[in-house]
């Protein structure tokens, strides 16, 4: 684990949480088959809100915001982001899939394209952005997450961390208005584990609506206004970091925590 | 106890050297692939000698062959002249003498530029596909080809390829409207089914009306006409352009959530491949014409060119379905998480990756696909073998086969040869990963 705290301060004078709703979950159910994986979840998310969810494997969170841009689809229950419901409407899943940003595990960047291509695509394909300004947004967000020198090269190329940033980059060139992260450190090595945190931090403090899923318990500390922990598919406890971690309610999050802490 | 000191901390890093000189260079290969054991001295040796066998005994006969002769008998009192008795030789005579009948079959002569030129036109027009660094108009030269090459070869009014052009514009207007005004799998049904129509019923009046008042064409040649490499190249390259894009649409059919789509995929590609080439063709030769309106006359090099692309196109479909299959589940979500809708996912993140890894695949079926062309031969179509059959049926060249064979092996070998060459150029270009 990777104590961020002590490393650098994170400055929080835009992480203001709205009264506006970004992601509304209402009573959400979901199935594998006849597998329960999620159970009665119910969730409002405001903007500006960075929420750390944590949990045991199998225990649904990754399903959960994978639900939220419908990766996955819920069988019961309603989703409202950003004021748009999730149905089975292709127009609505592709609106607000461009208006949410995901960066998963392992990274899931396009191979075949260098990596400004892969950060200039949906820009160009799903907002007819003209070429060249799609460029010029792509170089400003690979300046952000400190690698425009690669803009060239392919993601075959670069370590674990810089493809990471990479990622976060091409998702915030659609300008995204929230950010769900799916374990995006877990697949890393700990020397590349800190840029990729350094750059989610950065991220919050320009006040991003972001869901993360992560074990990561610094970041949480460090960012997170509300950690929710889940376990078999639903949401078992959550609050403010640190009532969370130094004053855990729940039998369940006390075993995790000391678990996860004490190794 | 020992007193080696546990203690160890590295001053200065170690910098790369040079392999040592007996690992590198030609004699180290020769000693290595060649000489590693006596066994295999013994083995290098003989198989030398096997080589020098076969090449003393061919390469005289190829050598020495007679190029200038017009008959078999004449080449036979050529050898018999020259040679010491001892040496045999080939009769290349017959090729030189029957080229044009091997190369365009019973074409026209006078009309021999049509098929050179139609030729040169599919080139141009396959070069920008071929070779992305090429500009992008001769794009242009790709749309028109098909029905140009098509004109060229066959002849007849300027008016039948027209109106054939005009469905694909029917179809493409029909998608748009339906698109903007119903829905879009109502477009995508109406962009197959008008434009099916529209050639069934309405493109043969259109051609003949126009023909009628503005006559504009040039001779008409008829398919029995053709043979030769001519027609292997005619049906191949055809069959390859054609089947490339249904293959596509198969596999991506084959994977479709949608269940009728998916069941009619699986038994067209099921069908057709579970059933051999050749009784699809006899197929085409007696069947088809009761499954086409009345009145309509097909011409049966088309039907053969529909039924071999049909044929290619169901395993087109299943290599590039492996491909498909091959392609992790991250690359599909990163596409979708980004909001790029289905077809624009198709196109720009994962066929371009299922069809990479799909090449060698893609380029087997061709070459296989190729050479089965030869199969028409047996509903009576002039190919290469057909031609030779006919040739060797001849006064002259009765009793000759050798040379006629080797020659159509070469010309095929060389074809299908540079198809896989294409294949491995293009696998290295396209590689990401170390460079």
């Amino acid at each position: 684990m990777v104590e961020l705290t002590q490393e650098r301060t994170v400055d929080r004078s835009h992480m203001q949480v709205s009264d506006e709703v970004a992601i509304e979950i209402r009573n959400m159910n979901k199935w594998y088959g006849t597998f329960h994986v999620l159970r009665d979840i119910d969730l409002t998310v405001q903007r500006g809100e960075r929420i750390v969810i944590c949990g045991p494997s199998g225990s649904g969170k990754s399903t959960l915001i994978r639900c939220i841009n419908r990766l996955e689809e819920h069988q019961a229950g309603d989703i409202i982001v950003d004021g748009t419901e999730l149905s089975s409407d292709l127009k609505n899943i592709d609106k607000i899939r461009s208006e949410v940003g995901m960066c998963f595990q392992h990274f899931n960047l396009f191979p075949h394209l260098t990596i400004l291509e892969n950060c200039t695509l949906a820009p160009i394909w799903v907002r007819n952005t003209p070429k060249k300004e799609a460029e010029e947004i792509a170089m400003h967000f690979l300046e952000k997450v400190k690698i425009p020198e690669q803009a060239n090269k392919y993601p075959g190329m670069l370590s674990g961390g810089q493809q990471q940033r990479v990622a976060i980059a091409r998702s915030l060139c659609m300008k995204p208005r929230i950010m769900l992260f799916d374990e995006p450190t877990s697949a890393l090595d700990p020397e590349m584990i800190k840029e990729v945190l350094d750059t989610m931090i950065e991220l919050a403090e320009e006040g991003m609506t972001m869901l993360c899923v992560t074990h990561e318990m610094g970041f949480a500390q460090a960012v997170a206004n509300r950690v929710i922990f889940m376990d078999q598919g639903q949401i078992v406890e959550q609050n403010e970091p640190t009532e969370f971690f130094n004053n855990p309610q729940s039998e369940r999050t006390q075993l995790f925590l000391s678990q996860i802490i004490g190794h | 106890m020992s007193d080696t000191p546990v203690t160890y901390v590295r001053k200065e890093m170690l910098g790369q050297k040079a392999p040592p000189t007996s690992e590198v260079g030609p004699v180290r290969w020769v000693r290595e692939n060649l000489f590693s054991s006596p066994m295999n001295a013994f083995l290098t040796i003989l198989s030398l000698y096997a080589i020098y066998v076969v090449v003393s005994h061919v390469g005289p006969w190829l050598l020495n062959g007679i190029w200038d002769a017009e008959s078999l008998t004449e080449c036979r009192e050529i050898i018999a002249a020259t040679g010491d008795g001892h040496h045999s030789a080939a009769c290349f005579g017959v090729i030189s003498a029957r080229w044009h009948q091997l190369v365009f079959g019973y074409y026209p002569s006078e009309l021999y530029w049509r098929p050179i030129l139609a030729l040169v036109v599919f080139l141009v027009g396959i070069s920008p596909v071929m070779f992305p660094s090429l500009p992008r108009k001769l794009y242009i030269v790709t749309l028109a080809a098909p029905l140009l090459c098509f004109w060229l070869l066959w002849g007849g009014s300027i008016w039948f390829p027209v109106s054939i052009a005009l469905g694909f514009g029917v179809g493409v207007v029909a998608h748009k409207l339906l698109d903007e005004n119903v829905s879009a799998l109502a477009a995508i049904i109406g962009a197959i089914v008008l434009p099916l129509l529209f050639w069934l019923y309405l493109a043969g009046p259109i051609a003949s009306g126009l023909d009628s008042v503005i006559p504009l064409g040039i001779e008409f040649v008829p398919s029995r006409s053709f043979g030769g490499f001519m027609l292997s190249i005619v049906i191949g390259l055809s069959a390859i352009v054609i089947s490339l894009p249904l293959g596509i649409l198969l596999a991506l059919a084959r994977r479709s959530d949608l269940f009728i789509i998916k069941t009619c995929a699986v038994v067209f590609i099921e069908v057709i491949r579970g059933i051999p080439l050749i009784v699809w063709l006899f197929t085409a030769q007696l069947l088809l014409n009761y499954f086409l309106p009345p009145g309509s006359s097909f011409d049966l090099t088309l039907r053969v060119i529909i039924m071999v692309t049909l044929f290619a196109s169901a395993y087109i479909a299943e290599v590039i379905r492996g491909g498909l299959a091959a392609l992790p589940k991250g690359q599909y979500e990163g596409a979708d998480s980004l909001g790029l809708n289905y077809w624009q996912s198709m196109q720009l993140i994962i066929l371009p990756q299922a069809l990479k890894i799909s090449i060698p695949g893609i380029v087997n079926t061709f070459i296989g696909l190729f050479k089965d062309t030869t199969l028409v031969v047996f509903i009576g179509l002039f190919d290469p073998l057909g031609i030779a059959s006919a040739i060797r049926a001849t006064t002259e060249w009765n009793g000759i086969y050798w040379e006629l064979f080797l020659f159509i092996g070469i010309m095929f070998f060389i074809s299908c040869f540079s198809m896989g060459r294409y294949s491995l150029y293009l696998e290295k270009k396209l590689q990401r990963e170390h460079r």
